[in-house]
């Protein structure tokens, strides 16, 4: 138990270079944007001095290292700065905007995951069967059909033509009020707060957006599950457990399911980071107000501070999901260890 | 009737199974005149005060609604049938009444005694004064525009009593008047401003950033940024008649798409400023507005810097040679107003006003061949990206038709951050599409900021003394005065023999409305629902 502890100490560790990296890599790659963000924001009549005097205000009359000395002098107070495009604390913009991208992509994963792992070791269980085959189109359309169009075809059918959707109005419709904010995740701090009306409003909401980034998701993980649940039925052991006498089920998920798992579980992780930051298609389609086309219009405005808050956050997000999956590795496979780093 | 949202569920509830479909209550609402009207807009708010730096052009809505001017504009019927602003008319706002002296350089108003600010203290000769002081000393946009009427520094304003207030000029303007009733000066709760300012703060940009402090129509009872911003009526007002509808909810849908399922489906009451694409497809199922943008052209625009336009039949040839009818179609699906073909005579004084060159393959020919580049020359055309929608397909349309005379251009497209440095600051462009439009809806207005040498939207650094002189007579001069119509009309004249800029057309704010009434098109381009009304 100290061993672990120990070695989760050494991996947090060894998160520290990485962080000071994307903050400087962060710095240097706005600066290097083309455009130049006080004459953008002092807006098309201004002139010279108003132009110089926005300069000063966002401190970009300042040399380039002064500059950095003060932004991380900021950071480590906290301060991430302020966002000129949304007129808000990019600290407070991330804290709105980032649970509710979360919200989305995590059920879209778990819905993902319900369908495509049971499908793929079922593909991979009967070979050639029909659910092979259906497994094989489902992927095969997820891949194939691009995000915003998915999203725009099931607007168009579920609630333009059937009526059975809310309006794609973002998180809520505007007749419910937010729930009271704990973990900024709506249909979580909506049952806290015991309003189960707020929470079938969200989750109406929620309903298509995380249907369309399922439907892409579910590709990837269906077919790793497939292909990880092959070679793993295929493997000696598992021919030493049926020479064994052991049940079908035994065989299937004690053993080879369990194998196959680790590959699974890495797509996952890469798939959520993925998504995460890509599903600026599907936040525009369902007026969802996430981090994604946050960090658009951040990064076409050259909206400096926004767009290093948006990197920063990531960045932490991505070292916690590695930490996470490397220590599942261990949980699923006790072969893979920390001490034999 | 006190719609808080629990109050509603009851009675959804109470008209059985109701509450699973959300918007029985909107459409229920309807019967009785417009209780909400929700709007859809593609863009977003980012200050709820127009004087800070970095505010966007949607956040102007929040002065127009939340706060008062002192004068405001009347509204007319367009020739379509559509209502409009009307420049012509300046009505009370704030003010009760104002007299102009003889000279013209003194403007004294007299504030409504019973005009109160939303926490319910009175407006004061003092508040406007704070808040004239603000827009003229904060810089960038809301300095610029004060300019514009003859207003500079603080000492041109004065509180001569609590409801007296008085402006010197430092010279008669026709700008002047006009000026007070755009968005820019609005009027602030000083004493609640104050309280929140700081030292290093004074004018609190911090807290008016976030918070309205006005005597409007409406006041934001919130904001949720990205989101959206929730106006309640404001039923003290006495700017003028009290609107209809009690509560405006702006949602934020990026998407066009989305939008148009909205509208269509009349979930959302209007859809505002939507592509003209959709307004021309979405005629005939819901209402659609497309007026002409007042004072606002799209424009080809050559670069007197650039070697082969310095020719005169070089230019004509282009503005022969462009396809104007195509570009009004493709770009513009046919909304907004032509500028091409227009009478060669100049006799009246309407401005945007079509140029009398058509497309003419044969005669943009022989103009080129009478010039010194017979054989053609190569060019780059420039665009911006913030403006791809209507400048991509115009520049490739014009890229054809000029590869027919030999001139070859290649498109270039400049971000949107970069593009005013390089074409209206650097003015550095041979050949781009521009598009200026003027709040002030003069003719000399539009010359004084594209066509007078060294202005920032005279991408084309086009030097003309004779215009540059008669801009400056006619700017401030009355249109009344019997010499303004003759100057102007030669101003016309010029411009359009030396083609620094060929209009293409003039573009159109497009609005779909689906269950309201009483849409009236602004030059700000914003909603004012003050004088909307249910079906």
């Amino acid at each position: 138990m100290v061993g672990r502890a120990r070695a989760i100490g050494i991996r947090l560790a060894q998160t520290v270079p990485v962080l000071i990296g994307v903050v400087v890599i962060s710095f240097i790659l706005t600066r290097a944007l083309p455009g130049d963000p006080a004459v953008y924001f002092a807006g098309a009549m201004a002139d010279e001095a108003s132009i110089q005097q926005v300069r000063e205000a966002l401190g970009l009359d300042k040399p380039l290292m002064t500059q950095f000395v003060l932004y991380v002098g900021d950071l480590a107070r906290g301060d991430l700065g302020r966002s000129l495009s949304t007129g808000q604390p990019v600290l407070t913009d991330l804290a709105m905007r980032l649970p509710a991208s979360l919200e989305l992509t995590l059920s879209a994963l778990i819905l993902s995951c319900l369908i495509a792992i049971p499908l793929g070791v079922l593909a991979a269980v009967r070979q050639g069967s029909w659910i092979d085959h259906l497994c094989r189109v489902l992927v095969t359309a997820g891949v194939s059909l691009p995000t915003f169009f998915t999203g725009i075809l099931l607007v168009y059918v579920f609630y333009y033509l059937l009526g059975l959707a809310p309006a794609p109005l973002g998180r809520l419709d505007f007749l419910y009020f937010e729930p009271p904010r704990v973990t900024g995740f709506y249909l979580i701090d909506s049952l806290l707060a015991g309003d189960l009306e707020t929470f079938a409003a969200a989750l109406r909401q929620l309903a298509l957006p995380t249907i369309t980034l399922a439907l892409f998701t579910l590709a990837p993980i269906a077919r790793m599950t497939r292909a990880a649940m092959l070679q793993a039925l295929s493997s000696d052991y598992i021919r030493t457990a049926r020479a064994a006498g052991l049940s079908r089920g035994k065989v299937v998920f004690g053993y080879g399911f369990r194998n196959a798992l680790l590959p699974v579980v890495t797509t996952l992780g890469m798939v959520f980071s993925f998504v995460l930051g890509a599903n600026v298609l599907v936040e525009k389609v369902f007026a969802w107000p996430g981090i994604g086309s946050y960090a658009v219009e951040a990064l076409v405005a050259s909206d400096y501070a926004a767009v290093q808050g948006f990197v920063l956050a990531m960045a932490i997000l991505f070292v916690t999901l590695n930490l996470i999956i490397d220590l599942s590795y261990a949980l699923i496979d006790p072969r893979i260890g920390f001490d034999t780093k | 009737m006190n719609t808080n949202r629990r109050h509603f569920l009851k009675l959804t509830a109470a008209m059985g199974g109701a509450a699973m479909t959300p918007f029985a209550w909107a459409k229920r609402a309807d019967a009785q005149g417009l209780e909400t009207m929700v709007v859809a807009s593609g863009q977003t708010i980012n200050s709820l005060d127009l004087h800070r730096t970095g505010t966007n052009r949607a956040s102007y809505q929040v002065a127009i609604n939340c706060y008062d001017r002192l004068v405001g504009f009347g509204s007319r019927q367009l020739p379509t049938g559509e209502m409009s602003y009307d420049y012509d008319t300046i009505v009370p706002e704030l003010a009760e009444s104002w007299t102009i002296s003889d000279d013209g350089l003194t403007l004294t108003f007299t504030l409504k005694a019973d005009a109160t600010f939303t926490d319910g203290s009175s407006v004061t000769a003092e508040d406007v004064k704070w808040s004239f002081d603000r827009a003229v000393t904060v810089g960038g946009f809301p300095t610029t525009q004060m300019q514009a009427g003859g207003f500079f520094r603080p000492d041109q304003f004065e509180a001569v009593d609590a409801r007296t207030f008085v402006v010197r000029l430092d010279y008669p303007s026709k700008l002047s008047l006009p000026n007070l009733a755009v968005p820019v000066p609005f009027i602030i709760n000083s004493t609640v401003a104050l309280a929140n300012a700081t030292e290093a703060d004074p004018w609190a940009m911090e807290y008016l950033h976030t918070t309205t402090a006005g005597s409007g129509a409406y006041s934001v009872t919130r904001w949720d940024q990205g989101q959206q911003l929730v106006y309640e009526r404001n039923d003290a007002w006495v700017g003028g008649p009290m609107p209809e509808i009690r509560r405006v909810i702006m949602r934020e849908v990026p998407h066009n798409s989305t939008r148009r399922a909205l509208i269509e489906r009349g979930d959302v009451q209007v859809s505002f400023d939507i592509p003209d694409r959709d307004a021309a497809e979405l005629v005939g199922t819901v209402d659609v507005f497309s007026t002409p943008i007042e004072n606002c052209i799209h424009c080809a625009c050559l670069n007197t810097r650039f070697e082969p336009f310095q020719d005169p039949e070089v230019r004509k040839a282009i503005a022969h040679a462009i396809p104007y009818e195509a570009i009004f179609q493709t770009a513009a699906y046919g909304r907004g107003a032509p500028m091409w073909g227009g009478p060669a005579e100049i006799t009246d004084t309407a401005w945007p006003r079509p140029f009398p060159y058509v497309t003419d393959m044969d005669r943009a020919r022989a103009h080129l061949e009478a010039s010194s580049f017979a054989s053609g020359f190569p060019v780059q055309m420039s665009i911006s990206l913030d403006l791809a929608s209507w400048m991509e397909p115009a520049a490739l349309l014009i890229q054809e038709s000029l590869g027919q005379l030999g001139i070859t251009t290649t498109v270039e497209r400049i971000p949107g951050a970069n593009w005013r440095t390089v074409a209206l600051v650097e003015k550095s462009l041979d050949f781009h599409l521009e598009n200026f439009g003027g709040w002030l809806n003069t003719p000399d207005y539009y010359f004084f900021w594209a066509y007078q040498r060294d202005r920032l939207f005279n991408s084309s650094n086009y030097d003309n003394e004779e215009v540059h002189e008669l801009t400056e007579r006619t700017l401030h001069m009355p249109m009344d005065d019997p010499e303004w119509a003759p100057l102007v009309q030669r101003m016309f004249q010029i411009v359009i023999e030396d083609l620094p800029r060929i209009p293409l057309y003039q573009p159109a704010l497009n609005v779909a409305v689906n269950g309201a009434a009483g849409y009236e098109f602004w030059f700000h381009r914003q909603l004012d629902p003050r004088r909307m009304t249910g079906v």
